[in-house]
């Protein structure tokens, strides 16, 4: 390759004009062994510009395919088992009833209620033990005695 | 998406990647490091895979992104200490033969260039990228990244003439 061409791309080079084929023929140039002896700096820029390309990236890349275990679907979980557990502990309120249940409940009013008239009856007979406080209130007066009596004892004592 | 056809999605990038994250990040662990991380990052976003235009562009962006991030917070750290007060003339000759080698020159002037002029070198001259794609990864418009890679491209001859003249002198 003529030389004037490579300095002329040189020039192109530094102005960042080249075109990346252009810039290849100046790698290619100067990988050659002997180059211009003024030039021969650049040598050592393309030369490390080569080496550079050749480092690879060795390390392993650790790709987990398993998807990694959710903690917010954990808390959904939780909060469903809580609400079927309160659910089920709920005291049921008119399910569990049957027919036999409602049976015994009005036979067991109605003997309550038979109870409980014959009772009645029971207090109207003795109602008429009001009558003794009536009788109470009434000697009453009674008490009135007593103070004559104590003035008569004062007067004793004298 | 089964795992063998987001790698082979992944694979034909993956070393550009690393080598973008290298290009920020120095050194070689941590730029696989953010490598894996980038690559971990596409895999759990995997559904979304397909909708994007252009994955490998994509991800260099993410790539750029999460390495000057980690920088910015590695600053905030503040582990630049050996090279900002410290200096110690043995070492000075301990780097001399570490990098006699002229290739780690060139290394080491890439490695002082800004950020922006770093990445633009990176994709152009390492993985010879198109000015559009570039522009489209780097978010910038394509003259300016002509403009950023003349920049580099002079200061890297510049600085390497300067230190093979010194070498003869």
């Amino acid at each position: 390759m003529v030389l004037n061409n490579i300095e002329d791309l040189l020039e192109k080079y530094e102005n960042g004009e080249t075109t990346l084929q252009e810039e290849a023929q100046l790698k290619t140039y100067f990988s050659q062994d002997t180059v211009a002896p003024h030039l021969e700096h650049y040598k050592t820029i393309f030369g490390y510009f080569m080496v550079n390309q050749q480092e690879t990236f060795t390390k392993d890349v650790p790709l987990n395919t398993k998807k990694q275990f959710n903690f917010k679907w954990l808390s959904v979980a939780a909060v469903a088992v809580l609400m079927v557990g309160i659910y089920f502990n709920l005291p049921s309120k008119e399910d569990n009833i049957t027919e036999a249940d409602r049976i015994a409940y009005n036979q067991a009013k109605s003997y309550l209620e038979l109870v409980s008239k014959t009772l009645n009856k029971g207090t109207a007979q003795v109602n008429y033990l009001g009558a003794l406080n009536k009788a109470g209130t009434q000697v009453d007066y009674l008490k009135e005695m007593e103070n004559p009596i104590g003035r008569i004892l004062k007067i004793n004592n004298q | 998406m089964t795992q063998s056809e987001f790698l082979s999605i992944v694979m034909p990038f993956k070393d550009k990647v690393f080598r973008l994250a290298k290009r920020l990040l120095v050194s070689r662990e941590e730029a696989e490091d953010a490598t894996q991380e980038v690559l971990l990052k596409l895999w759990s976003n995997k559904s979304n895979i397909e909708n994007y235009k252009n994955v490998e562009a994509f991800s260099m962006t993410m790539t750029k992104n999460f390495c000057l991030d980690k920088l910015k917070s590695k600053q905030a750290q503040n582990l630049k200490i050996v090279h900002s007060n410290y200096k110690d003339h043995n070492v000075a000759l301990q780097k001399q033969v570490e990098l006699s080698d002229s290739m780690q020159w060139v290394a080491k002037i890439i490695e002082e260039l800004p950020e922006q002029q770093k990445l633009v070198v990176q994709l152009r001259d390492i993985e010879q990228y198109d000015y559009d794609e570039i522009a489209k990864m780097l978010d910038m418009n394509p003259t300016a990244v002509r403009v950023a890679l003349s920049r580099a491209r002079k200061v890297i001859r510049e600085k390497l003439t300067k230190t093979h003249n010194y070498g003869v002198k």
